[in-house]
C-alpha cells in the first residue's frame, strides 16, 4: 500500500513535471493539476495510511490519539485543494486572457523562433 | 512620560492631511482654512510650550514602541527642538496663506494641502524625535513628500526629474544616516537622543567612529544640498513656489544641519568632523555664491544662494567652538527668515510680470513699488548689510572664521573664504535688485505686472519686518530665545555671547566693509557681463546633475540591460526548467548529504484492489499527459479519473472530509476547464513541432528532469511512510476536540477553531484570487480566431436553417433535454445536500468548504441545464455579495470573542435543540464555518460564472443593438 501509494505520487509529480515544461498553455494548466494531486497526496501521506481510522471522535468526544488518522496533514491538504481549484482558475484565466491578446497558446505568447 | 500636547504638534498635521483628501474635490476654501488652522494650532501648540522649555529642561512624550529593539516612540522637545518647531510651525502658516493666493484654480489643491500637510508633519517629527531611529523614519518621510511637492505638477517634465533627482540624493543619504545611526546606536547602546547626547566620549574615541560619521554626514550633506551633493537644489526649483519657499529654506535643507547642531556635542571636535565638514562647507559657500550670481532664473538664484548659505552654516558647525555654534543656529533662524521671503516675492513677480527670467525682468519698481521695497530689505539681508539680521550672524561668522582652531590649511584660508563668499553674495543680491526692479522697464511684459493682492504679500512683509525688527534690536527680540536654543545644544559649554549690532572697529566689521565694498565694485565692473552670460565660466561646465544623470542612465538602464540579457529569459520554458532543477537539487543534495541509506526502511502493507487502483489512477496521468497537447477534452477526462482515484484513495486511507472535498472540487475544476476550452487555438495533428535531432534533444531532457523528479518523490515519500511517525501535535488535537472545541470531526475543528486564523487568511486568499478572475475577464478579448461561434454550434445552426419548420436555434436548445430537466430539478436536493454537510460538519465529515462547493456546484448545474441566459433571468446570483458576507461573518466571529476579552477567534459551544432538525451543535466555530461556506460559494460561482459569461458576451451585445434599432 506505502508502496503503491509512493509510486503513485511519484508518477504524478512526472507527469506533472513533464507537462509544466511544455510550451503549450493547456499542457500547463493539466500539468499544475496533476502536480498539485501529488502534492496533496504526499503531504496526506505524511500522516501514515490508516484504513478505517477516520479522525472523527465517537459519540463521548473521547479518543485515544493511536486510534485516529493524523488530522493535521488532513486540515492541511483540505484548504489546499479548494485553494488549488482557485489557482488553477486564475492560471487557466491568465492563459486565457495572454491567448486573447497574443493570439497564440504558446507559454510565450508567440511561438518559438 | 506623558505630554500629550507633543503629540499633537507632530499628529495634528497627519490628521488633517487625511481630512484634506476626504473634503469634496472642489472645496479649496475649506482646506486652505483646515491646513491654515492646522499650521495656526501647532504653532499655538508650540508657543504654549515654551515655559517648559525655557529653563532648560526638555519636555517627553514616550510610547514603547519595540522595546525589545530599544525602540520607543519617544518625542523630545528641548529650547533648540522649541525654535525650529516655531521656524516650521510658522512659516508654514505663512506659506499656507500665501499659497491660497499664488495656487490657480486649476490646480488640484486638495493634493497640494495634503503633500504639505504631511510634509510639515514628517518635519516636525524630525525636530521633535528623541529616538534616533525614530528621527530617521521621519527623515525618510520628508524625501518622500518632498518627491511628491517638488513633483506636484507633475504633467512637467522638469519637476518630474528634479523630484526623482531630489528623492534619489536625498533617500540615498537618508538610508546612509540610517546606517550611521546604528552604528551609533551599536556603540552606545541606546537610540534614545537623551543617552546618546551624554556618550560623546564613548562615540569619538570608539573604533567605529570615522565609519558612523561619514555614514551620518553622508546624510546630512546630502539633505543641505552641500557639495559634492548641492546639484539637485536647483533642479528642484521646478516646484510650485510655496514649495520651494517652506522646503528650500525653512524645513528640509535645514534638516540636515539641524541634525549637524543637533549631533553637535557627540561628534565634533575631531579631525575628521573639522575636515569633512568644513572643506564643504567652504566649498558650498564660495561655489554656491560663484554660481548663483550667473543665473538667469531668479529662483535658481535663491537656490545657489540657499546652498551658499547652508555652507555658511556647515562651515560654522564645523569648526568646533562653542562660539561658531551659536553662530550656526543663528544663522539657521535668519536665513529660513530672509529666504522664504524672497522665494515668496519671486513667487511674486512670476505671477505678476510672467517671467522669472532675470534678463526679460526689469524696472518693475514703478509697477510694485511695496514689493520692490521688501525685495530689497530681504536681498540686504541676504547680503548681510547692517541692521539686518543677516549682518549680525554674518558677523558672528567672520569673527569665528578669523580665530584659529585647528591647525589645517583649512582653517588659513577659512577667512579668505568667507570673505570671499561674502562678497559674492553682495554682488548677487544686487544683481537681483538691479535686474528686477531698477532700469527702464521693458517694451512689453508677458503681462502687465501690478502688486498682488494684500494677503500674498502679507507672509513676505511679515518676514521682511521680522528681518528688520531682529537686525536692529537682537538682543530685545530672538535674544531670550536664542540663548534657550543655543543652551539646550551646548550645556555647560554655552559661550558668552553679544548679539550687539555694534561692536566697535573690529576686524569683522573691517572684513564686512571689504565684501560689501568687494561685492559692489564687482557688480560695478562685471555686472553687463553676469546679464548676459549663459553659464558661469570654468566651473558652469561640471555638472553635478549631467554626472548624476549619467550614473542614473548606467545603473538603472545599461547595467539593467545588461544582467538582464546575461540572466534573464523572457522564455517560460528555460524558468521553467530551472525552477524543477532546483527544487531537485534541493531535495537531493542535503539528502544525499546526511547520507540517508535505503536499509532504514520499514515494510509496508500490500494490498492489491489498492494497486490496481492506482494502476489505472496512473495509467491515466500518464495518458493525460500524452494527450494534453492535441487532444484536450480526452486529456480532461483523463485528468478528472486521476482525481477520482485521488478521491477514492483518500476515502480508503480514513480522510472522508478530503474525499468529499475533491469529489465537489473535481467537479467544479472539470467544469471551469471545460469553459476555458472553448477559448483556445484548434489544434491539429498538422501542427507539429520543428522537428529534427534538436527537438528530440530538448524533449529526452525534459523527461529526465520529469522522471527524476517522480522518482525522487517516490523515495521520498516511502521512505517517510515506512517509518514510525515521531510525537507530533496530534495527540493534542485528538484530546482538546471534542473537550474545547465542541466538535467530534478534529479535522473540521482544526480548520474552524484550533487553526481558524489561518482559515481566515485562506478564505482571503480565496476571495482575492476570485476578484482577480473576475477583474481579468472584464477586459478580455478573445483572439480573433475564436470569435465565431464554435464549429459545433455552426453545424447545428446551419442544420436548424436548412430544415424549413425549424427555428434557429432549437437544436442546441433540445440537446440534452431529459438530463437538462433533471439536473434543474435537482436543484433544491443539491441546496439541502449543501446545507445537509455544512451543519454536521463539526461532529461528521462536511464542513464549510465541501458545502460551500457543491452549493456552487448547484449553481453551476443550472447554467450548464437551461443556459446563461435562461438561468440570469429568474435567479440573482451576487457572488460579490456572498463573498464580502462570508469575509465579514468569519472576520466578525473572530472579533466577537475579542470583545468577550478572549483572544481572536476564540470559539464558544453548546448544543441546542432544534424543532424537526434535532440536537445540533451551536458552537461560534459554525458561525465562522459559514463564512467560510458563504465565501467559498461566492468565489467559486464568481469564477465560474466570469468564464461562462464570455461565451455570451457577444449575444448579449448582438441583442442590445437589435433592442437599439
Amino acid at each position: 500500500m506505502e508502496l503503491t501509494l509512493a509510486i503513485a505520487i511519484g508518477v504524478l509529480t512526472g507527469s506533472g513535471v513533464w507537462l509544466i515544461l511544455r510550451p503549450r498553455t493547456y499542457q500547463l494548466v493539466i500539468g499544475l493539476s496533476l502536480l498539485s494531486y501529488a502534492v496533496n497526496l504526499f503531504i496526506f501521506s505524511m500522516g501514515r495510511l490508516r484504513v478505517g481510522a477516520a479522525p472523527v471522535l465517537g459519540a463521548d468526544g473521547m479518543g485515544n490519539p493511536a486510534g485516529y488518522a493524523d488530522p493535521v496533514p488532513q486540515a492541511l491538504v483540505l484548504t489546499a485543494i479548494v485553494i488549488g481549484f482557485a489557482t488553477t482558475a486564475l492560471l487557466l484565466v491568465v492563459l486565457l486572457v495572454s491567448r486573447g491578446m497574443t493570439g497564440s497558446d504558446h507559454v510565450d505568447g508567440r511561438e518559438s523562433g | 512620560m506623558e505630554h500629550y500636547p507633543i503629540l499633537l504638534i507632530i499628529a495634528l498635521p497627519f490628521l488633517a492631511g487625511l481630512a484634506a483628501v476626504l473634503l469634496p474635490t472642489d472645496s479649496r476654501t475649506t482646506v486652505t482654512w483646515l491646513a491654515g488652522a492646522t499650521t495656526l494650532a501647532c504653532l499655538a501648540l508650540t508657543l504654549s510650550l515654551y515655559p517648559s522649555v525655557s529653563s532648560g529642561d526638555s519636555v517627553i512624550h514616550r510610547i514603547q514602541w519595540v522595546p525589545a529593539l530599544g525602540l520607543d516612540f519617544t518625542l523630545r522637545m528641548d529650547g533648540f527642538a522649541w525654535i525650529f518647531a516655531l521656524l516650521v510651525c510658522g512659516i508654514g502658516f505663512l506659506v499656507v496663506v500665501y499659497a491660497r493666493y499664488y495656487m490657480s484654480a486649476e490646480d488640484p489643491i486638495r493634493r497640494f494641502y495634503l503633500f504639505f500637510l504631511a510634509f510639515t508633519g514628517s518635519m516636525l517629527g524630525v525636530v521633535l524625535s528623541g529616538n534616533l531611529i525614530l528621527l530617521v523614519i521621519f527623515w525618510e518621510l520628508t524625501s518622500i513628500f518632498s518627491f511628491l511637492l517638488i513633483g506636484y505638477w507633475h504633467h512637467n517634465q522638469a519637476a518630474r526629474d528634479g523630484a526623482r533627482m531630489t528623492f534619489t540624493i536625498t533617500a540615498i543619504g537618508g538610508l546612509a544616516l540610517l546606517a550611521g545611526v546604528l552604528i551609533v546606536g551599536h556603540i552606545v547602546g541606546s537610540y534614545d537622543l537623551d543617552v546618546v547626547l551624554a556618550s560623546g566620549d564613548a562615540i569619538r574615541s570608539h573604533d567605529l567612529y570615522v565609519p558612523a560619521l561619514l555614514l551620518i554626514l553622508l546624510g546630512t550633506l546630502t539633505k543641505s544640498a552641500q557639495f559634492p551633493f548641492h546639484f539637485w537644489l536647483p533642479n528642484a526649483m521646478a516646484a510650485p513656489t510655496p514649495v520651494s519657499a517652506f522646503l528650500h529654506s525653512a524645513t528640509m535643507v535645514k534638516a540636515g544641519v539641524f541634525l549637524m547642531a543637533r549631533l553637535w556635542p557627540v561628534l565634533s571636535g575631531t579631525p575628521e568632523w573639522f575636515t569633512i565638514l568644513g572643506l564643504a562647507g567652504m566649498a558650498s559657500l564660495v561655489l554656491g555664491a560663484y554660481l548663483a550670481m550667473f543665473q538667469q532664473d531668479l529662483k535658481g538664484l535663491l537656490a545657489y544662494s540657499t546652498i551658499s548659505h547652508l555652507g555658511l552654516i556647515t562651515l560654522l558647525l564645523s569648526l568646533g567652538s562653542p562660539l561658531a555654534a551659536v553662530a550656526a543656529i543663528f544663522h539657521m533662524l535668519n536665513h529660513a527668515t530672509f529666504k522664504a521671503s524672497l522665494f515668496m516675492a519671486a513667487g511674486i513677480v512670476d505671477h505678476e510680470a510672467g517671467t522669472r527670467d532675470l534678463r526679460r525682468l526689469s524696472g518693475l519698481f514703478r509697477y510694485m513699488p511695496i514689493t520692490g521695497t521688501l525685495v530689497m530689505v530681504a536681498s540686504a539681508a541676504m547680503a548681510g548689510v547692517p541692521l539686518l539680521n543677516g549682518f549680525l550672524s554674518k558677523e558672528m561668522f567672520f569673527a569665528e572664521a578669523v580665530e584659529t582652531h585647528a591647525d589645517s590649511w583649512v582653517d588659513t584660508i577659512a577667512p579668505y573664504a568667507a570673505v570671499l563668499g561674502s562678497a559674492l553674495a553682495v554682488t548677487y543680491s544686487i544683481r537681483l535688485i538691479h535686474s528686477i526692479f531698477l532700469g527702464a522697464p521693458p517694451e512689453s511684459f508677458p503681462r502687465e505686472p501690478h502688486e498682488p493682492p494684500f494677503w500674498m504679500r502679507f507672509p513676505v512683509t511679515f518676514l521682511v519686518v521680522a528681518c528688520l525688527i531682529v537686525g536692529i534690536i537682537p538682543g530685545m527680540t530672538i535674544g531670550p530665545f536664542l540663548h534657550v536654543a543655543v543652551s539646550s545644544v551646548l550645556g555647560d559649554a554655552t559661550p558668552e555671547y553679544s548679539l550687539a549690532v555694534w561692536h566697535g572697529f573690529t576686524l569683522p566689521l573691517a572684513m564686512s566693509a571689504v565684501a560689501l565694498a568687494g561685492g559692489a565694485l564687482l557688480y560695478l565692473a562685471a555686472g553687463d557681463y553676469l546679464e548676459r552670460s549663459e553659464s558661469a565660466p570654468l566651473l558652469g561646465r561640471i555638472q553635478g546633475y549631467r554626472i548624476f544623470e549619467q550614473v542614473t542612465v548606467a545603473v538603472s538602464w545599461r547595467w539593467a540591460r545588461l544582467v538582464e540579457d546575461i540572466f534573464g529569459t523572457r522564455r517560460l520554458q528555460p524558468q521553467m526548467r530551472l525552477l524543477a532543477g532546483a527544487a531537485i537539487a534541493a531535495a537531493a543534495i542535503p539528502l544525499f548529504a546526511s547520507g540517508v541509506g535505503f536499509e532504514a526502511y520499514g515494510n509496508g502493507t500490500t494490498d492489491l484492489a489498492f494497486a490496481g487502483l492506482w494502476g489505472i489512477g496512473m495509467i491515466c496521468a500518464l495518458a493525460a499527459a500524452h494527450q494534453a497537447k492535441f487532444h484536450r477534452l480526452a486529456a480532461l477526462v483523463l485528468l478528472g479519473a486521476t482525481g477520482l482515484v485521488t478521491c477514492m484513495t483518500f476515502v480508503w486511507l480514513s480522510a472522508p472530509d478530503l474525499a468529499a472535498t475533491q469529489l465537489v472540487v473535481e467537479i467544479v475544476t472539470t467544469v471551469l476547464i471545460l469553459l476555458g476550452l472553448r477559448w483556445l487555438p484548434k489544434r491539429t495533428s498538422a501542427l507539429v513541432e520543428p522537428g529534427g535531432w534538436m527537438a528530440r534533444l530538448r524533449r529526452i531532457r525534459d523527461l529526465t528532469i520529469a522522471v527524476a523528479a517522480g522518482a525522487g518523490m517516490t523515495a521520498i515519500s516511502y521512505a517517510v511512510m515506512t517509518r514510525t511517525p515521531p510525537e507530533s501535535i496530534a495527540g493534542f488535537f485528538m484530546e482538546k476536540a471534542y473537550s474545547e472545541g465542541g466538535g467530534r470531526n478534529v479535522v473540521n475543528v482544526i480548520l474552524v477553531d484550533f487553526r481558524g486564523f489561518d482559515t481566515l487568511g485562506e478564505i482571503t486568499v480565496l476571495g482575492i484570487v476570485a476578484l482577480t478572475v473576475f477583474a481579468l475577464l472584464r477586459r478580455f478579448r478573445p483572439a480573433p480566431d475564436s470569435i465565431e461561434r464554435p464549429e459545433q454550434q455552426q453545424v447545428q445552426r446551419s442544420y436548424d436553417e436548412a430544415e424549413p419548420d425549424r427555428e434557429a436555434g432549437a437544436t442546441a436548445a433540445e440537446y440534452l433535454f431529459v438530463p437538462s430537466v433533471i439536473m434543474q430539478w435537482m436543484f433544491p436536493v443539491v441546496i439541502v445536500l449543501a446545507a445537509y454537510l455544512l451543519l454536521r460538519g463539526h461532529d461528521a465529515p462536511g464542513g464549510g468548504f465541501v458545502a460551500g462547493v457543491a452549493m456552487a456546484a448547484g449553481f453551476i448545474l443550472q447554467y450548464m441545464a437551461a443556459g446563461t441566459v435562461w438561468v440570469e433571468d429568474r435567479l440573482r446570483i451576487l457572488p460579490v455579495v456572498w463573498i464580502g458576507v462570508g469575509l465579514l461573518l468569519a472576520a466578525l466571529t473572530g472579533t466577537a470573542s475579542l470583545l468577550l476579552g478572549d483572544s481572536f477567534l476564540t470559539s464558544y459551544f453548546r448544543y441546542a435543540d432544534l424543532p424537526l432538525v434535532g440536537k445540533v451543535p451551536l458552537a461560534s466555530a459554525t458561525v465562522f464555518d459559514l463564512g467560510v461556506f458563504s465565501l467559498v460559494v461566492g468565489a467559486t460561482v464568481l469564477m465560474l460564472i466570469a468564464i461562462a459569461h464570455q461565451s455570451i458576451r457577444r449575444l448579449r451585445a448582438a441583442r442590445l443593438e437589435e433592442e437599439r434599432q
